[in-house]
């Protein structure tokens, strides 16, 4: 059905949400990629199973949801109306709700999130610690609607924001309700989103495009492909609403191919727009038309550039070209180009439908609204967090991801991907907006964040790091290609135990040029884990080099192994499970570890039971 | 911004080159610009008569003013009215000799780098060579399609194992034979076997008149005496 006018989708809208009992049980099953790499299919399986066995079908919906964000409980299921929060399912656990809760209307006090700080079983979604802190403006429709269902999102408001706009708002005045709005773009650059728009609404030509970045690569992250598996919607409202305010007609989606999901659920999106008639020829029934196209990425770090992006939407090969012609007046096949990317987009229908003013009180005096992170690596509860600007990163890692696992010993945090710096102890009360993090010599970034406990070396993660840089840069400009390459084999001399105290100025030496020469923002990021490291970690990286130690017992080559003689009990563990044959000794006497014969793999270190392997 | 203003057909704009007020041509880039006013800017994947590609970041050149000031690529950027640009400012000329460094430890046989080392006073590599015989400037790529329209070799890899080829690594019929490539590379000459060709950079043999000619006597006469043969040993390390 096509809508031709905005009364007509009102009226529609209006006659889903009368259609719609708020009291009927739905069960939402989280289908994000977390909880799918669990089998939360299955447990969906299980659930139709179950509810059509006892004969419920009528009474009880069965939606599956893009990400919830805890992918650490995952798979997660949600029972509304009543909101109970269900973690950590397996298809066994389905009759088992259906039974308890959905016929009898009881709670399974056994899938229950347990809160670690008190110990008692929370029921509700919005009272489980790491939610709490949220403020999940954008992240939140995730778990209410199914994203292959229009209906889902025209009933909690969706599209009410293009109504707006067409209903009489200027593209100017929608530039103005968006700079008002102080949104700041998310992909990285952290550019200001009406001010952008501006420029290409101005820029001389006839033709103009709305780019929608989704080329998310930065390990650990998935913000944006979560976003768009979720709540496709919001993102193609979000680039409607621009293109009319610049004057656009045409607009992609440049998501990689290694998003299945989000590829899928965009493509399903943008056909269910186009029947609707909310994509295509005069929108709504207005003089605006505007219309979207998916383009896949091969999955190339360097496309998620701006200049990159545009060169392999024109065909060629993902390589950056010099900005200083912007690409809001030479973009995409030289015409004036709006390039932003998921999240921005998806902010824009909240500042539309609740006015800037609202959307501006929330954050810092530059950073306004909320951001969400992906929040990795060593930390207890793993999974998407929207927080608002100005949140301080201790409350990010304790409050809502609840700490360290193990008991360890937080280290530091590496904010923006793999050329963010890495934040130490020290500064973790510090508020989280874009010019703090700069300020320490990280970055926003599109929102990768990745936490590290005592035992990560930092000099073995500035080696990472650069390696994945490396691999991923194009090649093109010189400091970019063979700078990183020359840094690489620093750091890995260095983990080896063959680096010398003036390899440190010649990684400062080496960054500097880095920042200051490459062509693009790959090259000029790519010494920010390096810079950071050796700003508040060199003592490692001295420790490294002069004792040939690494602190962390990470970098194998300069580890030695040994066995304490007065913890051995000669069990003979390590004998048997050393596979060099580097341990010897009689039974029930102290082993004895042949260093010549080690081959440092940490087998008997890890098989000991008594503590008695030494690292050092 | 400034460019955006319309003007007159033949009207200059005028800029801040080293503290002295210039004026140039509204369509050259810096690097024309300097080169106009009598400046050495060293460049390796420049040419005028090919599309400016701007990736050997040798051009680079300092812009703006007090704390705002950033380094471009000359050969890209635009001459604006009012910018403030510096050819030869200390981050300058540090940036430039890093990068002369990078290439030059991958290409240690390049008389043109070599050369371009002596001009620039670089007196160290701290980087292992390479020997490796392209610097990926592109100016073999560029000549092919917009000089002899062939387009018969381009790009293949990323990142460091980014190499110039043609297509599917196989004999291309596109290419004429033409020899244009070898001509316009930087790379291919080769640097004079000084008395320690073993070391990075030119060791500098004390003679103006190269101790290579007369060791090659008339085969190599084509070459010039290596600038580097002006260095005293003691400056290279």
């Amino acid at each position: 059905m096509k809508l031709k006018s905005i009364e007509e989708l009102e009226d529609l809208r209006s006659g889903i949400i009368a259609k719609k009992d708020p009291n009927k049980t739905c069960i939402a099953v989280c289908g994000g990629p977390g909880c799918l790499a669990r089998q939360c299919l299955e447990v969906r399986d299980a659930f139709v199973n179950e509810i059509s066995a006892k004969g419920l079908a009528d009474r009880v919906d069965i939606r599956t949801t893009g990400c919830h964000g805890f992918c650490e409980s995952g798979p997660i299921a949600l029972i509304f109306p009543q909101g109970i929060f269900y973690q950590k399912l397996g298809v066994k656990d389905a009759a088992e709700i259906v039974e308890e809760t959905i016929m009898n209307d009881r709670i399974v006090d056994r899938l229950l999130y347990i809160d670690t700080g008190t110990g008692r079983r929370v029921k509700k979604e919005e009272d489980v610690p790491f939610y709490k802190k949220q403020m999940r403006l954008i992240l939140r429709n995730n778990s209410r609607i199914d994203p292959h269902n229009l209906e889902d999102y025209l009933a909690i408001g969706g599209y009410s924001a293009l109504a707006k706009v067409l209903d009489g708002m200027k593209p100017s005045q929608v530039i103005d309700e968006v700079k008002k709005s102080g949104l700041r773009g998310r992909g990285g650059g952290g550019f200001p989103t009406g001010r952008k728009w501006e420029s290409t609404r101005d820029a001389i030509g006839d033709i103009k495009y709305v780019i929608c970045n989704a080329d998310e690569g930065d390990p650990g992250a998935f913000m944006d492909r979560s976003i768009l598996e979720g709540n496709p919607h919001s993102v193609l409202e979000g680039m409607i609403i621009g293109a009319y305010a610049i004057g656009s007609n045409e607009g992609y989606v440049y998501v990689r191919n290694e998003y299945p999901l989000a590829l899928k659920n965009v493509t399903i999106a943008i056909k269910q727009a186009r029947e609707a008639g909310l994509l295509g020829e005069n929108i709504l029934g207005s003089e605006f038309s505007f219309d979207v196209k998916v383009n896949r990425g091969g999955g190339a770090f360097v496309c998620g550039e701006s200049t990159a992006l545009m060169a392999s939407l024109e065909g060629k090969p993902g390589e950056p070209r010099a900005k200083y012609i912007h690409t809001s007046e030479k973009g995409l096949w030289d015409r004036p180009s709006n390039l932003n990317n998921v999240e921005t987009w998806a902010n824009v229908p909240l500042i539309i439908n609740k006015s800037p003013e609202w959307y501006s009180a929330i954050g810092t005096g530059s950073s306004k609204g909320t951001k969400v992170f992906s929040l990795v690596g060593k930390i207890n509860n793993t999974g998407l967090v929207e927080v608002p600007m100005g949140i301080s990163l201790r409350e990010i890692i304790y409050d809502i991801g609840g700490g360290i696992p193990g008991g360890k010993a937080f280290k530091a945090v590496q904010t923006g991907g793999p050329s963010g710096g890495c934040i130490p102890e020290s500064l973790i009360d510090m508020p989280v907006d874009y010019e703090q993090l700069t300020k320490v010599g990280s970055m926003m970034g599109s929102g990768g964040m990745i936490v590290m406990d005592e035992d990560t070396c930092m000099v073995d993660l500035a080696r990472y790091f650069t390696n994945f840089l490396q691999e991923e840069s194009c090649g093109k400009c010189a400091p970019c290609r063979e700078g990183l390459l020359r840094m690489g084999e620093i750091l890995t001399d260095i983990t080896e135990g063959r680096g010398r105290m003036e390899d440190l100025s010649l990684i400062e030496d080496l960054s500097g040029v880095l920042k200051d020469a490459s062509l693009c923002g790959l090259g000029t990021t790519a010494a920010n884990p390096v810079i950071s490291t050796m700003r508040y970690f060199r003592d490692e990286y001295v420790a490294h080099i002069r004792d040939h130690k690494c602190p962390a017992g990470v970098c194998r080559e300069l580890i030695i192994y040994g066995i304490d003689e007065e913890s051995c009990t000669g069990c003979g563990r390590c004998l048997k499970n050393c596979p060099s044959g580097a341990i010897e000794g009689e039974k029930k006497q102290p082993h004895v570890l042949d260093t010549a014969k080690c081959i440092k793999c940490g087998i008997c270190y890890d098989v000991c039971k008594f503590d008695a392997v030494r690292k050092g | 911004m400034s460019r955006n203003i319309t003007r007159q057909k033949g009207e200059m704009v005028t800029f801040m080159l080293n503290g002295a007020q210039v004026q140039a041509d509204p369509n050259w880039s810096l690097l024309e610009a300097a080169k106009f006013y009598g400046l050495y800017i060293p460049t390796l994947c420049y040419d005028e008569g090919l599309t400016p590609y701007g990736v050997c970041r040798l051009c680079v050149m300092e812009v703006g003013s007090g704390d705002r000031t950033k380094l471009v690529a000359s050969c890209m950027h635009p001459v604006i009215e009012g910018l403030e640009v510096r050819t030869h400012s200390n981050r300058v000329i540090k940036t430039r000799k890093m990068i002369l460094e990078l290439l030059i430890a991958r290409c240690p046989g390049s008389k043109k780098l070599q050369d371009m080392a002596s001009m620039l006073e670089l007196k160290e590599v701290r980087f292992k060579p390479l020997n490796d015989d392209c610097i990926l400037c592109g100016l073999c790529v560029r000549m092919c399609e917009e000089q002899m329209m062939a387009k018969a070799i381009g790009y293949a890899g990323r990142g460091t194992d980014r190499y110039i080829t043609t297509p599917f690594d196989m004999t291309s019929e596109e290419c004429r034979k033409c020899g244009a490539c070898m001509y316009i590379c930087p790379a291919c000459e080769l640097r004079c076997q000084g008395p320690e060709a073993k070391t990075t950079l030119c060791s500098g043999c004390l003679n103006t008149e190269a101790v290579c000619a007369a060791k090659y006597d008339d085969a190599m006469c084509f070459m010039v005496p290596c600038l580097s043969c002006v260095k005293r040993p003691e400056d290279v390390k």
